[in-house]
């Protein structure tokens, strides 16, 4: 029983903080969503210098050999400084299906090109009436010769504007929502029939609508089983819900430490705001929030290491429902308590809370996962 | 990080577990699971088990009978303690009077209490609240004046649990009237049987006889009986106050009522199936099994952190653990009368003499529910909390 990160681990976090806070302030950010694609690229080859691209990667493969922990600091570190960067597009998500299907070739044409920052994915999965379950999928992919074709139209893709490769699910057999014949596949983002049509969301990432038309992939675009590659993805994708819990803890973290500062400083009948009452009451109440929050981030990281498969998904699944709990109250009381100002889009609190609200809406709200946990037999 | 318990942590979890299964009479169990109260014999009974054990005073330094166990240790003997269920040692005494007899009392003193506490051969209560006097407990205004060897108490508290069955008080008391309010207050002990002391029930809204008022009336006590300093008895108090900060979350308690919930939610009907089918009702129960869950992790971090660092600076998480582990007591309170429905309106018709088994468990659920509106007020109200929270760790 530890709860405390070792040697090594408080190194990487004071080496990632110390980056994001010497290159990451608030009108720095600004620039960064400026630049074309939405996001800095000098930034990006900055964390591949200090390792952080190749940090869940082997040592086989080049990297680092990082694990669930060390992912869950880089993930807070990210979500403190609100970075804008493709982490959890090209590191935790593309990279996760390299590294838990990718075959040697797979992983030597692509793994170096991630490490090394010259090279981003995006995850393309959702469709129009999929929501959040994953093994609803319509999009196709049809045997050719020893390759597929793949049709389909996929949305809300992160990254997916800005992406070199494309990892696309597809059915290869079966109804739009059975839980066999699905498959999953590396499409360079270029390949003939890809059409992307990108925008900014609403927490400034970008996105894209990706159509695919009879886009033509080798054998070589297949990862895992092309028939049943469903538990693949649901793996990769707790992978990716556990890396959102963390950002939502560094969010939340952030955005209490500056509503708290801003209550004590901010003044009204002459005296500062943070000296009411009410006003101490809900900011303990965030702290509360974003303390249960931190608990279950820690216990997701933790499981991902589980053996059972049903006590693992059940474990991460709890933890996003306590996340998207607190992170809705945390994230709307820091604007209540900024008052005005905390609706601007010139004050960084609401960029916080834009941020946090999207994560509750990604790979399952709410009420998605609470569901998931009763109908699972509950938690205790 | 690492969420495992080492081997020898699992077999002392076993160990513990085997002895609550061997030791604990079944009727106390019973009685605990179906939220009765338990007669003063059957607590002491108990505790005197666990006392013979070397349990009783687990965490009191070893010279005194502690058991020089881990923090984790402790962890784990409190979670199978709260949800076997068993009793859990007289507060009052184990964790409150005690720690501070063999911190700041005397030889004589830590002789003549320490193992009577141990093996309950004294019941104490706690002489805290006072009617004027509840979370501004500084303003109290029991009195104790000086009289030759003497102390002379005059006052009354109120609020004092179970002082119907109390041998003895710790009191706090006004020794010094121009002192600034927290500087001129005594930690004074004393016989319940002291001529002058009146004990009145307060009966409260889940018709249990649980706190009484107390009142004092010229009440001699001997000098010696004073703990530690004059005027330094709110330092003790607050020490007192602190000293429990891991067992307030009652996450096997939560943990035990939770399992009640699902078992009778299995069994009980609602639109023709049971009620545990109900999609509404089941994810309203997940939804407090993960609150618990973010909890219990919340409260391993503190043991976790404690276990490392000792006890001396407080976690920040520590602070969240009576406020949301309050709120989920009484949410599991709250589900099982969702789950009995109609049938929360009778009083206790069969009483407890195992008449209508069928029926009995459904008796003690609706006062389950008023009694533990309780548990959000005592200790340090979840509006204290939340004042502690602002002053120390978001320092406003």
């Amino acid at each position: 029983m530890d709860f405390d990160l070792n040697e090594e681990q408080r190194l990487l976090k004071e080496s990632i903080d110390g980056l994001l806070t010497d290159s990451y302030d608030f009108e720095q950010r600004k620039k960064y969503m400026a630049e074309k694609g939405g996001w800095s690229k000098t930034v990006w080859l900055k964390l591949a210098e200090q390792g952080l691209l190749g940090l869940p990667f082997s040592e086989a493969d080049g990297g680092f050999g990082g694990g669930g922990v060390e992912t869950m600091i880089v993930m807070e570190a990210l979500g403190k400084a609100l970075v804008l960067e493709p982490y959890l597009a090209t590191i935790v998500i593309g990279g996760g299906f390299l590294r838990h299907a990718g075959t040697d070739a797979q992983k030597a044409a692509h793994v170096p090109g991630i490490i090394d920052g010259s090279k981003t994915l995006a995850f393309a999965q959702l469709e129009k009436n999929s929501r959040y379950d994953l093994f609803d999928v319509s999009t196709t992919a049809k045997k050719k010769g020893d390759g597929w074709v793949i049709d389909g139209e996929k949305f809300v893709v992160l990254n997916g504007e800005n992406a070199d490769t494309l990892v696309v699910t597809a059915r290869t057999k079966g109804e739009r929502r059975d839980r066999s014949g699905i498959g999953v596949f590396l499409v360079p983002a270029n390949a003939k029939g890809v059409a992307r049509k990108g925008y900014p969301t609403q927490d400034g990432l970008h996105a894209a609508d990706i159509t695919l038309t009879g886009v033509e992939v080798g054998p070589d675009a297949v990862l895992g089983n092309p028939e049943d590659s469903l538990a693949l993805i649901e793996r990769v994708v707790d992978e990716a819900r556990i890396a959102l819990c963390a950002e939502a803890v560094g969010l939340m973290d952030e955005s209490l430490k500056t509503t708290v500062e801003y209550i004590k400083t901010r003044k009204q009948f002459g005296v500062a705001i943070g000296s009411f009452q009410s006003l101490q009451h809900r900011a303990s109440d965030m702290f509360v929030a974003a303390e249960q929050a931190r608990s279950m981030s820690m216990f997701a990281t933790m499981a991902s290491d589980f053996e059972n498969a049903k006590e693992r998904t059940n474990a991460i699944a709890a933890a996003k429902v306590q996340i998207g709990k607190s992170l809705k109250f945390v994230g709307q009381q820091s604007i209540q308590l900024h008052g005005g100002i905390g609706m601007t889009m010139e004050a960084k609190i609401g960029h916080y809370f834009k941020r946090l609200t999207m994560i509750e809406n990604t790979f399952g709200d709410t009420d998605y996962h609470q569901r998931r946990v009763a109908d699972a037999g509950g938690l205790v | 990080m690492d969420l495992a318990f080492t081997k020898e942590e699992q077999a002392f979890r076993e160990e513990v577990r085997q002895f609550f299964r061997d030791n604990v009479p079944p009727d106390t169990r019973r009685k605990m699971i179906e939220g009765r109260h338990l007669s003063k014999d059957e607590m002491v009974t108990w505790w005197r088990i666990l006392n013979k054990k070397g349990w009783g005073v687990s965490h009191w330094p070893k010279q005194y009978g502690g058991t020089g166990w881990t923090s984790v240790q402790h962890y784990i003997f409190n979670e199978e303690l709260q949800s076997y269920p068993a009793p859990q040692p007289l507060a009052f005494g184990v964790s409150m009077v005690g720690p501070v007899i063999y911190t700041f009392g005397n030889e004589e003193q830590k002789k003549q209490y320490l193992p009577r506490i141990a093996n309950v051969d004294d019941w104490w209560c706690q002489g805290f609240s006072e009617p004027g006097s509840g979370s501004d407990l500084a303003s109290l205004k029991t009195k104790a004046e000086r009289r030759g060897d003497k102390w002379i108490i005059n006052g009354q508290k109120t609020w004092t649990t179970l002082a119907q069955h109390a041998d003895m008080i710790f009191c706090l008391c006004r020794t010094d009237n121009n002192a600034k309010k927290q500087m001129g207050i005594s930690f004074i002990v004393f016989s319940m049987k002291s001529k002058g002391v009146t004990v009145r029930p307060i009966q409260t809204i889940d018709g249990g006889h649980e706190v009484n008022e107390v009142f004092f009336d010229d009440v001699e006590v001997p000098i010696e009986n004073l703990i530690g300093e004059e005027n330094k008895g709110w330092d003790y108090a607050k020490f007192l106050l602190g000293n429990e900060r891991t067992g307030i979350a009652r996450v096997g308690v939560s943990k035990e009522r939770l399992r009640r919930i699902r078992d009778l939610a299995g069994k009980v009907e609602s639109a023709g199936k049971p009620i545990i089918q109900d999609a509404a009702f089941r994810e309203k129960l997940a939804a407090c099994e993960i609150e618990l869950k973010a909890l219990e992790l919340t409260q391993l971090r503190v043991v976790a952190d404690e276990g490392k660092h000792g006890k001396g600076k407080p976690n920040p998480a520590s602070s969240v653990l009576k406020i949301k582990g309050s709120e989920i007591q009484q949410t599991t309170t709250e589900l099982l009368m969702e789950v009995i429905g109609p049938f929360a309106a009778p009083y206790d018709v069969h009483g407890d003499d195992g008449s209508n088994e069928a029926m009995d468990w459904t008796a003690q659920i609706a006062p389950s529910y008023f009694n533990n509106r309780k548990v959000s007020i005592y200790g340090g109200s979840n509006e204290i909390q939340r004042n502690i929270i602002a002053k120390a760790v978001l320092g406003l």
